[in-house]
This record gives structure tokens, C-alpha cells and sequence, in this order.
């Protein structure tokens, strides 16, 4: 039931996009699709509705086949609800004539009910004669997301729907469309590049690398807490990059040395660690000492920029933020401590990007 | 290298085919849950284009299999005169239309004077004028009996020609300045487009390294415009090489007239092909360098910014000057000819009324009418066609049926009158074969042949028209409309027509008005004894009888005012980078 992608793959001329891949998502769940732009995300969306023509592989929606070897089911008979990041709202339509668009087969008393009830579920009703060039652009994300589900998809395609937003309207924007995705019932299937985004959307994210490879599927929290990627784990944030070689299952970094059980002598490994990984602190014990070489407070953090303590000029910059505000008079006397749960260790001949 | 990039040059158009042949399989639903689909759209919409495409694809054929080697004596007789008078009509034209195109562009962009506003729209007035039309009527007023030469003779006591020197209208110079004054609209349209879309950074750039403001103008402004200048002045030399009522009443010999005296006076189809051939070799050379100029036009404009340039006071006397250089081809290219029609046919208009008159404003309008539904029609199915199937070998074909904006009318009727004549042939042999009746000529020489060859001949308008606006639109907009059940159709029907309406109106007025005026085909294949406002125009004004010319020509340069009106709220409304939205440069 649901969405499912099987072992689908897709190359535009020399161009293989991706290989192989395989997407399931149940009714009433949101799946997100996180990558960066150019990874091939919107390409499985277009397969999965039925507007780029299937090259291998098998889709099937509420468990029937829809595309594969054998033909497809053209995008107007397949039932889904898509959404695009430009809305593409019907310019000469008004609100209620682009509500109605899909909703042809009802009955003319039954098509009006519909219209009123998700005008209603979408706090539009008293704007449905004017026209989408007068809306706001949040009005007309929730008129893109009102025409895709009234004809009561049990499947919705949303391709980066909170992009065209600004910053401040995306977050209250992102909060309604969540709701009312979730009353729907619909299988989600929703597009990103906003790493942000897909953590507050998603029941289960899928991250794709920037050659179309899966890198992780898991929830939100399975995502942050253990990324098995670095592609992953450096998803949130600017992090910062080391890298080591093991001797005796540890490895030596100017950051200190990292613990690396279970590696053999010589196997090069790399290292990241999140900004909110290294806590700095005067006059401590342990760490290791470094030069700060500015700190600028931002929000409810600081941001600070610092390299160790040793006499040579080239030695990499390190970034970290630590709560609250961050005074850096005491130069030279101040220890950086990673921590462990921030700290994520890949071996670099194993990963595949 | 060079093998692999040309074999990829066939490969992908190829490929295209088959991948849009695979997509869409069928429209009939086969019993069960699939849905084959053959697209019938694209197959109609090849059909059609192909159909288009066979009077100019007859004309190629004919040069390479002439019908008949009339080369030798065609070489030995009228051909070398026919190709050099056409020719130094053509540079003739394309001199005066550069001279005054660009320079009143250049004025209404770049200088601030009185009456600028005005005349930056007034200036296209001259289009609605066809070029035979304003030649009957400086005939009238330039001849020897016309009323300049007359109180020229009366203040100065002349009697005969011989007694005073006064210029020749019915001339080469004489066509030149006609055809001059009414297509330099053409180049300064296009040059104040280019004039405008420089941006003032570039000129600005270019003073602080040190060029004075003339300087910067010969050394920027003239070389960023130059490629647009070009294309405006290919399209006057194709509008000249058409031109068939001009040099018929002031006797210029051309390969046009050539191709009419050959086919008409002596009868010798075969001949006039071959001077068809050679006008047809003289259009590819304009679109060669046509789509040269163009190619250079690509590397316009690396600032995303635009400012548009500060333009300069002129000082009171240049002020005058600027007025008078930009009112003059007003006057001379529609006030003075608009006026002497309003008047010649104001006093013969008891007479005009007539039954002959009537029935030839009837028969110009629903023709037009008939080939402007049409042309807009097959515009769209072509256009949406290109749409569905992207830019592959249907784009070609749709391409190469639309060239017929570039080919001249009378090498067009020979297009469609032999092989239509071919195509004739064969059915009544065909009846009289089976059924022992004889068809005779079916379509020669119909209304519907007509038709057809109007839609040929204009079909670019109507398809440049709604291409753009289909442009528009973007592929998402399909794309959900798609899922929200809407069929191929259904997405044509309910939201790209209704969102490109104006666009529809703009390509129908287009081609309206260029068949009210269309002259040598509609001489050419029309039925037996029809007559429209145009042969009206010119069967009158050959016999000199040029009051009851007038107001058959007034009608035609009324309704030419209408696309005239069009442009001059699209370039007083957006004096930037819309130029396209009329599908003018086509």
C-alpha cells in the first residue's frame, strides 16, 4: 500500500542519475527525500507521478502497478497529488476554480462541498473568487497544497514546497502543512535539500548523496545521532574535518587522540565532529590548549573560531559553539575537550561516494 | 572528432523520435488496467507540417530535377537583368530603410526632443501602407498630368516635359523610395529594441576609459545593435524580393515580375520554376546570414543589470531637426498617402459603392478570416505539438514548415500550383478510369487552394505568436494539471488556451491584415473572375484609374492599422525586453 519505488534507475543521456533504488512509503507516513540539488531527488518524484517516462524498475501506488517494463499508467489516470516549489498555480483560474481543477468526476453539489471543506481545512474560504496573483506566497503554498488534496490523493509528491517561502513565514507554513498532511491520511512523499526541514517533516528520512546513491534511511532521530555517513553527519552545520591514521587502535589528531577500536594499524579514517561537539574551558585539566582567534555571538550561542596551540601558522582552523556568551581574554589558557557523541569516525577506503 | 560530433548530430534527432515514439504509445484503451498510447496529436500535427511543408520542399526539389532545361536560353536572355535590377532594388531598399530606421531609432532612444513620445509609436504608421498601394499614390500625384508637375508648370509657365527636368517616379529610384518609406519600420522596430536593451553600464565603462560620447557610441552602442539592425534589414530585403504590385506599375524589371510575364504571358511554367529557383537561392543566402547575425547576438549582455542609458537634451535647434528627421517619413510614408485616399475616395465614394466593390470586401474578409482561424489553428496544434515532443526532428519539420514567411508569394504559387495540378491530374484519371466521370480540376484554382497558400505563406505569425506564449507557461504547470487527471488535451483546452488567449488574437490580427494585403498569389490562384480588395487595387491602378483604386486600398490600409496599434501599446507599455510577446521578429 502506499508508494512503493523498486529497484528503479534513471540516466539522462551519458548522465546515470541513479541506480537501483528503492523507496517505500506507507499511508499516513512522510517520507522525506534529503539531498542536494542536482542529486536527482525531483527526477524520482516526476517517475513516481508519472511525468518523466520510467526507464527501469517498478512503481506501484496503493499496491497496483503503475509503471514498469511492460508500460505505464499515464499521470492523469494515477491518482496523485503533486506539488511543486513554484506552486505553478493556475494563473487565469481564481481560488476556487484551481481547487476544482482536479475534482471533475464529482458531481457539481459535491464538487462545491469539497472545494468549501478544503478552502476551510486550508483557511482560504473567504479568498476563493480572487485570483492567485493577488495571495501572499504562503497563501499560495496553501492553495497548491488545498488543489493537490481535494481530490483526496493517497499519494502526495511535494518538491521542495517550503522554498519559494521566506525564513520567517516557512516555519508556521511548515507547521500547518504538516497537520493537515497528516489528517489526509495521504502517503507523503516530500523533496528537500533544507536538512532542517525534512527533521521537523519527516517520519522516516532518506538521504541521498550527491550521486543519486542512498546514503541513510532511518527517523529523524536514527539520522542525527548516528549517521553512518559523512555526507550525514555533516549535514547539520558546518562541521569540523580531521583525519588520522590507526596505530594500536587510536588515532592521533591535533585535537587529541580519538579512540578507534576495532581498526588495524594503517587504516586511514576520518573524523568529524559537529560545532556543538568541542566545549572550551579556561584553567581546565584536560584537552588541548588553543589560541582562539575570534568569538562572535550569535543568538543563544557563540561561535568561535580557533586554532591549537602550537607554534606553526598553517595548522587547520577549527570551529565550535558554546552556549551563552564566550569571553576570549584569557588567550592560551583555554582547552578545547571533544566530545564523544558528537564525533563521528569513518573509514575512508569503505565509503562510497 | 569531428565524425563523432556530426554522427551525433544524427543520432539525436533520431533518437528523439523514437524516444517520443515510445512514450506516448496509443490513445485507444486496450481492455484491462494498461493504457497504451499512440499520441494523436503528433501524429496529425506531423501530417499537417508535412502537408505545409510540400509547396517550398517542391520548389528545393525543382532545383536539383528541373522539369525542363530552360537555364541556357533563360541565361542568354532575360535572367542576368532580372537578377541585377532585383538586386540593386534589394540594396537599394535596404540602404534607405537602414538610413532611416536606425537613425530615427537612435533619435527616439538616445535624444530628448519635442514630440519624442509620439513619435516612437507614430513612426510604425508607414507599416499599415502596403508598398503598391502607396505607389499608385505618389504616381498620381508625380506624374505629368499629377497636380505637383502641374502647379509646378503653372507658377513657372512650363508646358511640355521638355521644358523642365522633374524625376521619373515610375522608376528603380522610384520603387526604391516606395518600398523605403513603408518597410523601415521593420529596422527601427528591431534597432530601438537593440538601442534600448543596452544596458548604460557599457557606455558609461567606456567613457571613463577614455571615449568621448560619439566615440562610444560608434565603438559600442553600433556594434551591440548591429546584429538586430541585420535581421531588420533581411526582413525588408525578403519583404522587396516579394513585392509584385510595386515594380508591375513602374515597370521594374525583377525576377517577381520575371516569374509573372514568363508563367502568364508566355505560358511557360516550367520557366517561371527556374526563376523561382533563383529567388529561392537568394532567400537562403538572407537566412544564412540571417541566423548569422543572430548566432552574434548570443554574446550580448553579461550584466544582469539593467539601467537604462541617461538620454541627452538636445539644444533647441538640434531639438528642431531631431522633430523634423522623425516626422518626415510619418508624412511622407502614411500621412500624405492616408490623406489622398480619404480624399480620392470621398469623392468617388457614391461610385465605390457599387455592387463589384462590396462583393470584394466581402470575398477579402472572409478569406482572411478563413486563413487566419486556420493559420492560428494549425499554429497552435503545431506549436503544442513541439510542446509534447520536445525539440527533436518534429521540431525540424515544424521549422521547415513555417519557412514560407521567407519565401516570396510567386515562387510559393508555383509551389502549390504544380503539384496541385499533378494532384488534379491524377484523380480525374483517375474517376474517369473507375466511375467513366471526369473531375476536371478540383482543387486548381479554388478558394481552398488559395487558402492553403495563404496558410503556407503565413503560418510563421500565427505559430511565432502562440510558440511564445506556450513558452511561458512552465512545464510544472503540466505537470500538475496532469495529476490532477487532465489529459493532453484537456491541459490544452482548460488552462494553455485560456492563458494564452491575447497571443491567439495578436497571431489572427497578424495574419488578417498580411492577407488583406497579399497581392501576387492572390493574382495568381485565384478563382475565375474573384476579386478582392488587392486585385481591386491593382487591376485599377494598372490601368491608371486611381480614384477608383482608393477605396478598396483605404479599407486595406484601415485594417492594416490594427497590428500597427498592437505594436505601439507593446512598445509604449514595455519599453524593455518583451519584443518577442508579438511574435514579430518571426
Amino acid at each position: 500500500m502506499g508508494l512503493t519505488l523498486q529497484g528503479v534507475s534513471h540516466t539522462y543521456g551519458d548522465h546515470k542519475v541513479f541506480d537501483d533504488l528503492s523507496v517505500t512509503v506507507s499511508p499516513g507516513e512522510i517520507v522525506c527525500l534529503l539531498g542536494p540539488s542536482g542529486c536527482g531527488k525531483t527526477t524520482l518524484l516526476r517517475l513516481a507521478a508519472g511525468l518523466e517516462f520510467l526507464q527501469a524498475g517498478t512503481i506501484k501506488l496503493s499496491g497496483e502497478v503503475v509503471a514498469d517494463n511492460n508500460g505505464q499508467i499515464p499521470p492523469e489516470r494515477r491518482g496523485v497529488g503533486l506539488m511543486f516549489q513554484d506552486f505553478s498555480l493556475f494563473p487565469h483560474l481564481t481560488v476556487s476554480g484551481n481547487v476544482a481543477f482536479g475534482l471533475t468526476k464529482m458531481r457539481a453539489n459535491e464538487r462545491e462541498q469539497r472545494i468549501t471543506e478544503v478552502l476551510e481545512q486550508v483557511n482560504m474560504i473567504q479568498l476563493m473568487d480572487t485570483y492567485p496573483h493577488t495571495l501572499s506566497g504562503g497563501q499560495q503554498q496553501r492553495l497548491a497544497l488545498a488543489r493537490a488534496l481535494a481530490p483526496r490523493p493517497a499519494v502526495m509528491l511535494l518538491d521542495e514546497p517550503f522554498s519559494g517561502l521566506d525564513q520567517g513565514m516557512r516555519i508556521q507554513i511548515r507547521e500547518e502543512t504538516l497537520g493537515i498532511l497528516k489528517v489526509s491520511g495521504a502517503a507523503t512523499l516530500l523533496v528537500t535539500h533544507d536538512a532542517d526541514e525534512a527533521m521537523f517533516m519527516a517520519d522516516r528520512i532518506l538521504i541521498m548523496g550527491p550521486t543519486g546513491i542512498l546514503l541513510q534511511e532511518g527517523t529523524p532521530d536514527d539520522i542525527y545521532r548516528l549517521p553512518t555517513h559523512p555526507f550525514v553527519a555533516s549535514l547539520f552545520g558546518q562541521v569540523n574535518r580531521l583525519s588520522g591514521v590507526v596505530l594500536d587502535e587510536e588515532v592521533a589528531t591535533p585535537l587529541g587522540i580519538f579512540p578507534a577500536l576495532g581498526y588495524e594499524d594503517g587504516c586511514e579514517l576520518d573524523i568529524i565532529i559537529r560545532p556543538d561537539g568541542i566545549n572550551l574551558s579556561e584553567g581546565g585539566k584536560f584537552g588541548v590548549p588553543v589560541n582562539i582567534i575570534n568569538a562572535r555571538p550569535v543568538g543563544e550561542s557563540t561561535f568561535v573560531r580557533f586554532r591549537t596551540n602550537v607554534q606553526n601558522t598553517s595548522v587547520q582552523e577549527f570551529h565550535c559553539r558554546q552556549i551563552g556568551v564566550f569571553s576570549t581574554t584569557s588567550d592560551g589558557k583555554i582547552k578545547a575537550i571533544v566530545e564523544p557523541e558528537s564525533t563521528f569516525i569513518y573509514r575512508r577506503d569503505q565509503l562510497d561516494s | 572528432m569531428q565524425f563523432q560530433r556530426r554522427l551525433r548530430a544524427v543520432k539525436e534527432p533520431l533518437l528523439d523520435l523514437m524516444i517520443t515514439a515510445l512514450r506516448y504509445k496509443s490513445l485507444f484503451p486496450f481492455p484491462g488496467r494498461w493504457v497504451n498510447k499512440i499520441d494523436a496529436w503528433t501524429v496529425v500535427a506531423v501530417i499537417v507540417a508535412m502537408t505545409i511543408a510540400i509547396p517550398i520542399s517542391f520548389v528545393i526539389w525543382l532545383t536539383f530535377f528541373p522539369t525542363e532545361n530552360v537555364w541556357p536560353h533563360l541565361l542568354s536572355t532575360v535572367l542576368p537583368r532580372l537578377v541585377g535590377t532585383t538586386l540593386s532594388l534589394m540594396l537599394g531598399v535596404a540602404l534607405g530603410t537602414c538610413f532611416i530606421g536606425v537613425g530615427t531609432a537612435w533619435l527616439v532612444t538616445m535624444c530628448q526632443f519635442p514630440g519624442r513620445r509620439f513619435f516612437e509609436w507614430a513612426l510604425l504608421l508607414p507599416l499599415a501602407v502596403p508598398s503598391y498601394v502607396i505607389a499608385f499614390v505618389y504616381t498620381d500625384l508625380l506624374e505629368f498630368a499629377g497636380p505637383i508637375q502641374g502647379s509646378l508648370r503653372g507658377i513657372y509657365g512650363w508646358n511640355t516635359p521638355q521644358d523642365y527636368w522633374f524625376p521619373e517616379v515610375r522608376s528603380l529610384g522610384g520603387a526604391t523610395s516606395m518600398m523605403s518609406l513603408v518597410l523601415y519600420p521593420y529596422v527601427y522596430l528591431l534597432s530601438r529594441t537593440a538601442f534600448l536593451e543596452q544596458t548604460a553600464g557599457v557606455v558609461e565603462v567606456s567613457r571613463t576609459l577614455g571615449y568621448g560620447p560619439w566615440r562610444s557610441f560608434f565603438a559600442i552602442s553600433v556594434p551591440l545593435a548591429r546584429p538586430a539592425v541585420v535581421v531588420g534589414l533581411i526582413l525588408v530585403m525578403m519583404e522587396t524580393l516579394n513585392d509584385f504590385g510595386t515594380v508591375d506599375l513602374f515597370g521594374v524589371q525583377t525576377l517577381t515580375l520575371g516569374i509573372f510575364d514568363v508563367w502568364l504571358n508566355m505560358n511557360n511554367v516550367g520557366g517561371a520554376a527556374q526563376i523561382a529557383v533563383v529567388m529561392l537561392m537568394l532567400i537562403a543566402l538572407l537566412i544564412g546570414i540571417e541566423r548569422f547575425a543572430r548566432r552574434k547576438k548570443k554574446f550580448h549582455q553579461t550584466s544582469q543589470r539593467y539601467k537604462r542609458l541617461a538620454s541627452k537634451n538636445l539644444a533647441m535647434g538640434s531639438a528642431i531637426l531631431a522633430s523634423i528627421a522623425c516626422a518626415l517619413p510619418i508624412l511622407l510614408g502614411f500621412i500624405v498617402p492616408f490623406s489622398v485616399l480619404i480624399g480620392d475616395a470621398t469623392g468617388y465614394f457614391n461610385d465605390a459603392l457599387n455592387d463589384v466593390f462590396l462583393i470584394s470586401v466581402w470575398n477579402s474578409l472572409s478569406l482572411a478570416g478563413l486563413a487566419s482561424v486556420l493559420a492560428v489553428s494549425i499554429g497552435v496544434l503545431l506549436a503544442y505539438g513541439m510542446r509534447l515532443n520536445g525539440w527533436g526532428i518534429f521540431a525540424a519539420i515544424t521549422r521547415f514548415a513555417s519557412l514560407g514567411y521567407a519565401i516570396p508569394g510567386a515562387v510559393l504559387a508555383i509551389g502549390i500550383f504544380i503539384p496541385m495540378g499533378l494532384l488534379d491530374n491524377s484523380i480525374d484519371e483517375f474517376m474517369r478510369n473507375k466511375f467513366g466521370i471526369s473531375t476536371g480540376l478540383l482543387l486548381s484554382g479554388s478558394i481552398a487552394a488559395l487558402t492553403f497558400a495563404y496558410v503556407v505563406r503565413f503560418l510563421a505569425l500565427s505559430l511565432g505568436s502562440v510558440e511564445v506564449s506556450l513558452a511561458r507557461i512552465t512545464n510544472n504547470i503540466d505537470g500538475v494539471a496532469k495529476t490532477l487527471g487532465a489529459s493532453h488535451g484537456a491541459i490544452l483546452w482548460r488552462v494553455h488556451l485560456p492563458m494564452i488567449r491575447a497571443s491567439l488574437l495578436t497571431g489572427a490580427i497578424l495574419v488578417f491584415v498580411d492577407v488583406m494585403k497579399e497581392l501576387p498569389m492572390t493574382v495568381i490562384m485565384r478563382p475565375f473572375n474573384f476579386e478582392t480588395l488587392a486585385t481591386q487595387v491593382y487591376q485599377f491602378s494598372a490601368a491608371e484609374q486611381f480614384e477608383q483604386a482608393a477605396p478598396a486600398a483605404l479599407a486595406i490600409v484601415a485594417s492594416g492599422i490594427m497590428p500597427v496599434i498592437l505594436l505601439s501599446v507593446a512598445i509604449t507599455k514595455v519599453s524593455f525586453g518583451r519584443r518577442d510577446s508579438l511574435g514579430v521578429n518571426f
